[in-house]
């Protein structure tokens, strides 16, 4: 077939970028050749309009032992530990095929991790439907969660944390994202930089068939109505040959014969074959027909863009061939000796003794297009006045209950019963708590893990919703007692040819790397996902943060759930009742409009180091951020999980009370206190400076407060807990 | 005393099997599933997961490995073999144990806590057990325990019943069952109750910081019962 601006247009490339490629070759490509630029130069591998923006993001720290550009993130966790780390996207597959597009993403990200020589110990998710009352969110829903748990439940790494929310920005675009935390020795980790000339270049895993083709094409292109037809663009997941693939690569990566490894993820053989040789400054030959293959007479096209599942490419020391395939079979897993690294700076590909492509590595990666698109600044919104008959007709016990109930609020727990959270005998906080924790084996140290996102936020003023996604990632590792360690981001947008969503992205990046800065909490892997857009219609900007922290002694992490009667409960930090962006003005006052709330770095980051200084010294009982619905939806938690009520003390120089109780201001916990140790919690937030409200008493049965609210726990907790399984269930 | 974990490819619960056999004072081996004989010792476990994917049906390409010929042997010659979650699955399909366990009755993969009654202690594995209720944690897609009728009259007849799902008080009924077992039946024994099955996980219940602490209890009263 010849190429032409046509067929390179069909495979997804711009036409000056065709001439490009045409200049740069000095000819035409062949049909194999305009393959593999189309599956290098798309958005999805290549970053062509997000990389001048990444730059900006802050990813140096002591505790950073690799940051931005490998297989995922590593940071030091003490004692030779460290947490490789990274979060993904697997938005257009999922829309188009929900359960093997979700369960693919949770294996690609397990891939990234154990690839650097990592055993995955805990996988988190965000996801993100539209409308519940959207014909196809139902089922959506179904097959995503289905196809999270299918995989991850099947390798046997349990699923510790998720988030997941509704909004009808989402209704022709879902979005996926899975994140890994895997634990390596500092000294063994394992890159995708080759070195050295003439070393064996290894295939190892599964087959290669026909699925997946054009898969990173896809991902980097928007939805119309014929999306139907590009079903066979998802790959198809077999979590049991990975969990095969993550043994035998563990039990090689035991001594040294690797050299530098790579997992065949997007654009499957291109991508790894041209990263690793572009990493080390090498070229690399090659030999297609000793690919093991699924299915019979696959082209060298359909092999280098096959996204098969369950693959790896290595790079291995001469003279080990023979262990390693020893290790690979004993797995029963295929092993083939395809290629080796050349001095060329090519890559060489030969298929039945002919050579079928020949392309200078460069092109492919640091030649690949870079666009400084155009984007527009969003301005911040005008505060909505809310004037006193917005709340005349209102009952406060009504409004908690209808928030609590709030397909956003309401208790997740008929998705977090479908995923193993339990095995491997270390998670020691379950889902539905601030993060999710699990034990470093063997050690007393454990890892805590949390996913968030504010889409609205982000969308009314993407600067600051920026800032405040990793505001609230930060709180909530804070809020179990975690020090917070690195983050990684999974930056989900719509269409980056267009300014606004050009603009939202710049903003929202500039925000994270503001915050990561002043936090000291560096940005060290993440992902972007582009062209969330169905006829012309695209997502809210949602940038999902990953945060990591390190608990030194699991015996002194806490959970949000009331403790005991009798204890006293403060808010620390300032409410100012900032109603705008908040559940309560979208659900009861159905205002979307305004701004959302203002991030101050400095009283997050000294509230929140307070807050974890108190928790080290054994004096809060529990703890619990105050993030969306305010402060009397986290209260209101923490009595339902703990079974307890609480006393709500009169509160001074009360303006409005469902500004106080409803506010979303930021930088602010709920904590419990036993009397005992009241007097020297007060002394060190008042050494610094810290705003407290000495707000109720845990009491045995209900939440109470003056004669506006008094509902028994039982109450709350059916507002909270059953809106989701009554939804899947009807 | 010591003990030994099988592993066959896509097992997943081995290591914890391993921590917390290893915790309560057994000598625990693992043994590979293409291996022909098994290391001398006073329990077997098959631990949870998905051995060979699980295609076919749980457990049924497990119950034709290399290994298993030596652990029916043992069985049959009255050593104790506890086969958990999939381990479970594969004891009914090499016949140690009758019946099935099906796709859960709600057609979803549960992970939670649950309460078992232990309705037999006429055994070496609940001999002496200070609890009649334990709090016990499963994760599984088909632990849905299915038999003929003619099946459930000899396990009811020779009190082969090991535990059954209820609640914090005992109680047994539909609403405690998490996955349409019949008879709300968690694990049973065969004849000579040295071969248990169950789809519990008790080696995710040995510390007060995880689920619970009730796995302790099995894992210690075991060991105790061994001695």
């Amino acid at each position: 077939m010849e190429v032409n601006e046509t067929v390179a247009i069909e495979h997804g490339l711009k036409k000056e970028e065709f001439s490009k490629i045409c200049n740069l070759l000095k000819r035409t490509p062949n049909i194999t050749e305009i393959a593999i630029f189309s599956a290098m130069w798309n958005e999805h591998c290549s970053y062509k309009s997000s990389r001048k923006h990444l730059k900006k993001h802050h990813t140096k720290g002591i505790q950073v032992i690799q940051g931005p550009g490998e297989n995922a993130g590593v940071v030091d966790i003490e004692d030779d530990d460290a947490i490789v780390f990274k979060i993904e996207s697997h938005n257009h597959p999922s829309f188009i095929e929900p359960y093997q597009g979700a369960a693919t993403g949770v294996g690609g990200i397990m891939r990234d991790v154990f690839t650097m020589g990592a055993r995955p110990i805990a996988n988190l998710n965000s996801i993100h439907f539209g409308s519940p009352q959207h014909k196809k969110t139902k089922n959506l829903l179904r097959g995503v969660v289905k196809g999270i748990g299918g995989y991850g439940n099947c390798i046997g790494v349990p699923t510790i944390g998720g988030q997941t929310s509704f909004d009808e920005s989402y209704n022709g675009n879902i979005l996926v994202n899975a994140m890994t935390l895997g634990l390596v020795n500092k000294n063994k980790i394992f890159y995708s930089k080759a070195t050295g000339l003439n070393k064996p270049v290894i295939y190892v895993g599964s087959k290669t068939g026909r699925d997946g083709i054009h898969g990173a094409s896809m991902a980097s292109a928007t939805f119309d109505d014929k999306i139907e037809e590009k079903k066979p663009t998802v790959q198809v997941g077999d979590p049991f040959t990975e969990k095969l693939l993550l043994e035998a690569c563990l039990e090689l990566m035991a001594d040294n014969s690797i050299i530098a490894i790579q997992d065949m993820g997007a654009a499957g053989l291109t991508s790894s074959s041209v990263e690793m040789a572009s990493k080390g400054n090498l070229g690399i030959e090659l030999n297609l027909s000793k690919v093991p293959c699924r299915e019979e007479k696959m082209s060298p096209y359909e092999i280098m863009l096959s996204e098969s599942q369950e693959r790896m490419l290595i790079v291995l020391e001469n003279g080990k061939e023979d262990h390693a395939k020893k290790i690979f079979d004993k797995w029963n897993l295929d092993f083939a000796v395809i290629g080796k690294t050349t001095n060329s700076k090519n890559i060489e590909l030969i298929f039945d003794d002919i050579k079928v492509a020949e392309i200078p590595i460069n092109l492919l990666a640091e030649n690949a297009p870079v666009y400084d698109r155009k984007w527009k600044k969003t301005k911040l919104p005008q505060k909505i006045k809310f004037n006193k008959d917005n709340f005349k007709s209102l009952s406060l016990s009504d409004c908690l209950k209808k928030i609590l109930s709030n397909p956003n609020i309401s208790e997740k727990k008929w998705i977090w019963d479908q995923y193993d959270h339990t095995v491997m005998g270390n998670t020691v906080q379950k889902p539905g708590g601030d993060a999710g924790v699990v034990r470093v084996h063997g050690t007393k140290k454990a890892i805590a893990a949390t996913v968030d996102s504010s889409a609205s936020y982000c969308f009314s003023h993407p600067l600051t919703g920026g800032k405040q996604v990793v505001c609230e990632s930060w709180r909530n590792l804070i809020s179990v007692g975690a020090k917070p360690i690195a983050i990684t981001n999974c930056l989900n947008f719509g269409n980056p040819e267009k300014e606004k969503n050009m603009g939202e992205f710049v903003e929202c990046v500039e925000g994270i790397a503001e915050a990561c800065k002043f936090l000291e909490f560096p940005a060290v892997s993440g992902n972007v996902s582009f062209y969330n857009e169905t006829k012309d219609k695209g997502i809210k900007p949602t940038p999902t943060i990953g945060g990591v922290g390190l608990i030194k002694n699991y015996e002194n992490m806490i959970t949000m759930d009331f403790k005991n009667s009798g204890n006293i409960v403060y808010v620390i930090g300032k409410t100012e009742g900032h109603l705008d962006q908040s559940i309560f003005a979208k659900d009861i006052l159905n205002e979307k409009k305004g701004p959302p709330p203002s991030i101050n770095l400095f009283n997050e980051k000294n509230i929140g180091e307070t807050i974890l200084d108190l928790i080290v010294k054994k004096l809060l009982i529990s703890c619990h951020d105050i993030s969306k619905g305010g402060i009397l939806t986290a209260v209101s938690k923490m009595c339902i999980k703990g079974k307890k009520g609480l006393k709500i003390n009169s509160i001074k120089g009360l303006t409005n009370k469902y500004e106080y109780f409803f506010g979303e201001d930021q930088a602010r916990y709920i904590v419990e206190i036993s009397k005992d140790n009241i007097q020297k919690v007060v002394e060190i937030l008042n050494k610094n400076s810290i705003h407290f409200d000495d707000f109720g008493v845990i009491q045995d049965k209900n939440l109470t407060f003056n004669g506006d609210i008094n509902l028994p726990i039982e109450e709350l907790a059916d507002a909270h807990k059953y809106w989701l399984k009554e939804y899947m269930d009807n | 005393m010591k003990s030994s974990v099988i592993i066959f490819p896509g097992s997943n619960c081995d290591r914890d099997m391993d921590v917390a056999l290893n915790k309560y004072g057994f000598k625990n081996q693992m043994v590979w599933h293409n291996d022909q004989f098994i290391p001398k010792s006073d329990l077997i476990v098959l631990p949870g997961g998905f051995s060979y994917g699980d295609y076919l049906r749980c457990g049924s390409i497990a119950s034709k490995s290399k290994i298993i010929k030596s652990v029916v042997d043992f069985a049959n010659s009255g050593g104790l073999v506890l086969g958990i979650c999939n381990g479970f699955q594969i004891l009914t399909e090499t016949g140690l144990l009758p019946g099935i366990l099906l796709q859960n009755k709600y057609l979803n993969f549960i992970c939670k806590n649950v309460f078992v009654k232990v309705k037999d202690k006429k055994n070496k594995y609940f001999k002496n057990l200070k609890k009649d209720i334990l709090e016990l944690h499963i994760a599984h897609n088909e632990g849905n325990f299915f038999c003929t009728q003619q099946e459930l009259k000899a396990l009811e007849d020779n009190n082969q019943i090991a535990i059954t799902y209820c609640d914090s008080d005992g109680l047994e009924n539909n609403e405690n069952n998490p996955n349409g077992a019949i008879k709300n039946i968690a694990g049973i024994f065969n004849k000579n109750k040295n071969v248990l099955g169950m789809m519990p996980h008790p080696e995710r219940m040995i510390d007060n910081y995880l689920s619970g602490e009730d796995g302790s209890l099995f894992f210690e009263n075991l060991l105790g019962n061994l001695r």
